[in-house]
């Protein structure tokens, strides 16, 4: 299958691969997929104390478009405040990267890690 | 040579299909124009040139397998071989014996051709197999009846390369008085056959993955004892009436050529892609953890590996290795996130069926290649799982299973 150049490009140099502290109180993290269905994303943001994201990390198990989108993705959150970054779309993301339709899922897949990630934080901070 | 890049990648896929060896070719040219005749026609020297052509093919062809020329039909390949020997048993038997036994790793067209049959009321068994991809002969011997016109079991499978026990399986096929057809689309030219032997009934051929032209192919149907076929394409009678139409001199000519080479080189390349194997598979160990050989490790043809590499996904993976051209082990790339019959069928967890390559080499793979491909897939494993959150679970000691996913 042919993928687009902006797949290729992320996969190739995929941006703010790694891991934050999953303790930290700024930090959220959300694991979304399953090894079954051949992806699994990993999103983790760290949010200042005005409520924008400073850092967003990434490791994901998965074909070149998942690993793109969720790489896409980390740079956009980065300087988000969590309410903008809730209206990150996954059309967005399919939009952005070309993907084809057998590739929708994954960047459904990164709107549930956005999702995930906030929620983990929000649940953090209100215990 | 040209220089290997993603355009012109190092072939390491000869389950899918092999490079027409130059020597066949060369055989094959004369049949396009110079002796151009229809092998059928009788009245002139262009027919009976082409005839002869032909018929000489059709002993090398039988040659390899040990049979006699007379129970070679020529088919378009094995797809066609595989429906000729199914639905021509089940239909011309069917009044007394309805039933079939296959297995569950068998090539799609033995299991979609089996489909069809049921849908006309034919009754088939789909044996499951072992963890190692083979057959238990207790479970054979078990769904076996008095309504069992025939069983077909593949001699090498064509994702795992795992070797059926063809021999032990003809001769339960024999004592029962059931026909045995085996799809050796993978084994003839990797693993000594001989009919007789090994009490075969039918067995096909395709030329394509022996160095020959694609396009054509062979069933041996047994004349003794006689196996009769309803044929599946009628017409003008050509090919004992079991398979009308105008053969091609040219591809008749070329796969006999390549059966030819085949069973003269067979031993000694053999030896030489066992020791390929041996050196890639030591450079991977050496510098892979996690990595898992489907199918039994002994009992397979030298020039398969289905492997798994744990904690990165095939696609992903392919993706990495885009200088080599292999085939992934899960079905992804084809529209659905179904990983490998195959694969389920041998019990691999879903989670590591995604993550499997099949690497295929074969007569013109070279030493340097192996190298070059084995550096290749370590540095995409490696950069991968520095990327794949599974991978570092793992190494935290987290078990991947003891979490509860959402599939989607």
């Amino acid at each position: 299958m042919a993928y687009s150049n902006k797949v290729i490009e992320h996969y190739e140099n995929p941006r703010n691969v790694g891991s934050l502290e999953a303790s930290d109180k700024q930090v959220g993290t959300g694991l979304v997929g399953a090894p079954a269905c051949g992806d699994v994303m990993k999103l983790q943001i760290k949010v200042s104390d005005d409520g924008i994201i400073e850092e967003a990390k990434f490791k994901t198990f998965g074909c070149g478009s998942a690993i793109a989108s969720s790489s896409l993705i980390t740079e956009w959150l980065k300087g988000k405040s969590l309410d903008e970054a809730q209206t990150i779309k996954n059309t967005q993301v399919a939009e952005y990267l070309e993907l084809p339709p057998v590739k929708i899922h994954c960047s459904i897949l990164a709107e549930d890690a956005i999702k995930a990630a906030i929620k983990d934080y929000r649940i953090k901070q209100n215990s | 040579m040209t220089e290997i890049s993603e355009n012109n990648p190092i072939y390491l896929d000869y389950q899918a299909t092999t490079p027409c060896d130059p020597r066949v070719v060369d055989k094959m040219i004369p049949y396009f124009y110079e002796k151009f005749g229809n092998p059928h026609s009788r009245n002139h020297a262009y027919g009976w040139t082409a005839e002869a052509a032909v018929e000489e093919a059709r002993k090398k062809v039988a040659h390899i397998i040990g049979a006699n020329a007379k129970d070679i039909v020529f088919t378009a390949g094995a797809t066609e071989s595989n429906n000729l020997a199914l639905k021509g048993v089940a239909k011309f038997y069917g009044d007394k014996k309805n039933h079939i036994i296959t297995c569950m790793t068998e090539h799609k067209c033995v299991l979609d051709t089996c489909r069809h049959l049921e849908l006309e009321d034919f009754n088939i068994t789909y044996l499951p197999v072992q963890p190692n991809g083979l057959i238990d002969l207790k479970n054979l011997e078990a769904a076996m009846t008095d309504k069992t016109s025939l069983v077909s079991i593949m001699a090498v499978n064509n994702e795992i390369g795992v070797i059926q026990p063809i021999k032990e399986i003809g001769k339960l096929c024999r004592s029962k008085g059931i026909f045995f057809h085996t799809d050796a689309a993978q084994a003839v030219g990797r693993i000594p056959l001989n009919v007789d032997e090994m009490n075969i009934d039918l067995l096909s051929i395709s030329s394509h993955k022996i160095y020959g032209p694609k396009g054509i192919g062979a069933l041996y149907v047994r004349r003794k004892p006689r196996v009769r076929l309803v044929p599946i394409i009628n017409g003008g009678g050509q090919e004992r009436g079991m398979r009308s139409g105008t053969l091609s001199p040219a591809l008749c000519v070329g796969f006999g050529e390549a059966c030819s080479i085949a069973e003269k080189e067979m031993f000694e390349e053999v030896s030489r892609l066992k020791k390929l194997k041996a050196r890639f598979l030591t450079t991977l160990r050496k510098e892979l953890k996690n990595i898992y050989i489907n199918g039994d490790e002994e009992k397979r043809i030298p020039s398969n590996l289905n492997i798994s590499f744990a904690y990165v996904e095939g696609e992903g993976l392919m993706m990495g290795i885009k200088n080599l051209a292999v085939s992934s082990g899960s079905a992804c790339t084809s529209s659905s996130l179904e990983s490998s019959y195959v694969l389920k069928a041998i019990g691999v967890e879903s989670d590591l069926a995604h993550t499997s390559l099949r690497i295929g080499f074969g007569r013109f793979t070279t030493e340097e290649e192996m190298d070059r491909s084995a550096q290749d897939i370590i540095v995409a494993v490696q950069k991968l799982r520095a990327m794949s959150p599974l991978w570092e679970m793992a190494q935290e000691g987290i078990d991947i299973k003891s979490i509860e996913w959402a599939g989607h």
